[in-house]
């Protein structure tokens, strides 16, 4: 239906800037992730690529057409908000059929699309009902109807399930995700549950402090973080940091930690002074052998697998291990790590440093 | 299981808080009574000492409130029997009627100015405060500081002025005239209540309709409107109110074409005597839209009493 380019836009309110220069594209048909802690301008964003805030700067194109400065009623986009906005004074069926008498639609078509749509979403049976008592997942339905029920080129979703229960969101979240593969339609979803958007997004935006810090498929998001920022916000427990002073050339293959040289994948850019080593918790082996060697603090049994926590001379680390492995706290143990999954970052400026693991994701010097 | 709860009153503070409900009740709807039941008696049973309760009724007063009436020759009256009960009335004391007074005349002004100033001050109220609540204007705390400011002195001291003013502008004793003082009296209030009903309302509604393919003012007006209605029936009985019973500027400002019932009904004292069921009458007739018009809004005001705490 529609690819959607955003292009440096740039929103600010009186002083406060809430979205800086920001680019991404969405292709047609895909979920796409606005995934980024409270506050970081993800509504911000989603609003103006749907009209309801004009950006201060930048550009908006929909289908190759800049409609950055447009009013809403011409971008033929829709919208599901985050407390659904379900016309109060209205049943259901005039909730539905809402945003197609606005197009002046037959009311004989208007009725035949408003029952399409519920028996997509399986509500033909609270048309009738004013929305004020329905519960929250059917509220839920019907906002999506609203959304879905013109056809519109995209849709925006802000936090749709940030409203319900957890155990209902789950179920939700799957039916959402049908939703969407069975129409194929452009979709672009808020939220700041990182665990959500890797489960759902085709491909995710991660923002901060109103910035775009990385945008690419959950996998590459997962795997080649360009900031710590990602690589701390992505995945559960999150990375592990063991930040160290040092340097690395172009081409090593290894860095140099408390005078153990440790693996990592080649570096195609070299930096000195204060650097961060940066390895998911799955990527950490516990062996004997290792001559880099931490102290069990604690450990979390998870299962299947139980998460560890280590003391080591570069400050606390969490290791995945399988359920089986014995581990008692206060023993010391050595410690492996995958070195092709492994990231280096630069302290500073918090951005990784280009290697053979992120080449293409990380393009900045 | 104790019947105590934390939610709920206990019987006992049920009972109480009833009976002060029903004492205030009685107390603010005896005055009520009594000039309502002042209106059915004769003139003899108005002023007799100690007041009756129960008496004959008659409609007495209310034809004199409704004509003017002559004294006639013994001759005349028997040559013209009279043709209708109300004359009969008259004929107790050897009278005819004239015509009718100006009373219908007045209560009909009243009408017009007072819905007349109402409606213009929450359409103007509706649309200022929606101007306020929605739209990013510059100096809007002052301005809206202005607009109350308008109240922080009784209306009546500037009574002079607005007399010149009048006069010099043809709107004295004008309906239009008079609904502008009202509108103009009306209109803080008016903006102030409803800024917060319509400040209560969450911009997604107007938005979900922007999304929907409505223009900005078709969102105000299908969405904003129909979610205020309970602030606009407020906000409309208390500019009502105001406007149906303001008598001070109505005194000085109107004496014949605008003039409202509440300057007009003290002059039925001077008519032939001290008049009282005449008075009565027309202060019961002149009690009934608001009344009608309170009823008929009333399940608005209750909700809307509690200033839009209270919706869903
Ligand atoms: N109309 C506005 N006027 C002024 N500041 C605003 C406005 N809208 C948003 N902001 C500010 O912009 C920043 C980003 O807001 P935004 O709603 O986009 O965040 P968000 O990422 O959606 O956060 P959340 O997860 O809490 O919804 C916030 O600091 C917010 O206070
Ligand atoms: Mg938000």
């Amino acid at each position: 239906m529609a690819q959607i380019i955003i292009k440096n836009v740039r929103k600010e309110f009186g002083d406060f800037t809430a979205v800086k220069e920001s680019s991404f594209t969405i292709e047609d048909g895909e979920f796409f992730m606005l995934l980024g802690p409270s506050g970081c301008g993800k509504t911000t964003t989603l609003r103006m690529i749907a009209g309801l805030e004009l950006p201060t700067s930048g550009e908006i194109y929909l289908d190759g057409e800049e409609i950055s400065q447009k009013p809403p009623s011409q971008r033929d986009i829709a919208f599901v908000f985050q407390m659904f906005a379900l016309y109060p004074h209205m049943n259901v069926y005039k909730n539905l059929s809402y945003p197609l008498v606005s197009q002046g639609m037959a009311r004989r078509d208007v009725k035949a699309k408003v029952e399409d749509v519920a028996n997509i979403l399986g509500i033909q049976n609270i048309l009738k009902k004013p929305v004020g008592g329905l519960s929250g997942g059917d509220r839920q339905r019907v906002a999506l109807g609203r959304a879905i029920v013109r056809d519109p080129k995209a849709f925006m979703m802000d936090e749709p399930l940030g409203a319900l229960d957890a155990e209902f969101r789950e179920h939700m979240a799957e039916e959402l995700r049908a939703l969407h593969d069975r129409m194929g339609a452009t979709t672009v979803y808020v939220t700041h549950d990182q665990l959500e958007a890797m489960q759902m997004g085709d491909k995710i935006v991660v923002m901060n402090n109103a910035v775009v810090e990385q945008f690419g498929t959950p996998q590459e998001i997962y795997d080649k973080p360009a900031t710590m920022f990602v690589a701390d916000f992505i995945g559960s427990p999150s990375m592990n940091f063991l930040p160290f002073h040092g340097s690395v050339a172009e081409g090593a293959q290894t860095v140099d930690l408390q005078g153990q040289s440790i693996a990592v994948p080649r570096q195609m850019q070299g930096a000195s002074g204060k650097l961060v080593f940066g390895v998911r918790p799955e990527h950490v082996t516990l062996s004997d052998t290792g001559a880099y060697r931490g102290e069990v603090l604690a450990t979390e049994y998870l299962g299947t697998t139980q998460i560890i926590t280590l003391d080591t001379p570069n400050g606390a680390l969490k290791a995945r291990a399988p359920a089986g492995q014995v581990a008692t706290v206060g023993e010391k143990i050595g410690l492996g790590f995958k070195g092709e999954a492994v990231t280096l970052f630069d302290e500073n400026s918090g951005r990784a440093l280009r290697s053979e693991l992120n080449e293409g994701i990380v393009t900045h010097g | 299981m104790s019947s105590f709860s934390v939610t709920e009153p206990s019987t006992r503070s049920k009972w109480f808080a009833g009976s002060l409900v029903i004492l205030y009740a009685l107390i603010t709807m005896v005055p009520l009574a009594w000039i309502m039941l002042t209106g059915f008696k004769s003139p003899a049973d108005a002023i007799s000492y100690p007041p009756k309760v129960i008496f004959d009724p008659t409609l007495e007063g209310y034809v004199n409130l409704f004509t003017t009436r002559t004294r006639q020759t013994d001759e005349f009256l028997a040559a013209n029997p009279p043709e209708t009960w109300y004359e009969e009335i008259v004929r107790q004391y050897d009278m005819v009627i004239a015509g009718p007074s100006k009373f219908s005349e007045r209560f009909l002004n009243s009408v017009i100015i007072g819905f007349g100033s109402t409606f213009l001050s929450v359409f103007l109220g509706t649309l200022a405060a929606y101007a306020f609540s929605r739209f990013k204007i510059p100096l809007a705390d002052d301005l809206l500081f202005f607009i109350l400011s308008t109240r922080m002195m009784p209306p009546i001291a500037v009574a002079i002025p607005i007399f010149l003013m009048y006069r010099q502008l043809g709107l004295s004793d004008t309906h239009l005239g008079m609904i502008l003082l009202y509108t103009a009296v009306n209109i803080s209030l008016a903006v102030w209540l409803l800024k917060s009903f319509i400040d209560g309302i969450p911009t997604e509604y107007e938005e979900a309709a922007l999304i929907d393919g409505y223009t900005r003012f078709q969102a105000f007006y299908k969405v904003v409107l129909p979610q205020a209605a309970t602030g606009i029936a407020s906000t409309a009985i208390f500019c009502l109110i105001f406007a149906w019973n303001e008598y001070a500027f109505a005194v000085l400002l109107t004496s014949g074409t605008a003039q409202t019932a509440p300057p007009f009904i003290p002059t039925i004292i001077g008519v032939g005597g001290l008049d009282w069921p005449a008075v009565a009458a027309g202060a019961t007739i002149f009690l009934l839209p608001v009344m009608i018009f309170t009823v008929a809004l009333r399940k608005h005001l209750l909700r809307g009493i509690t200033f839009g705490a209270v919706r869903k």
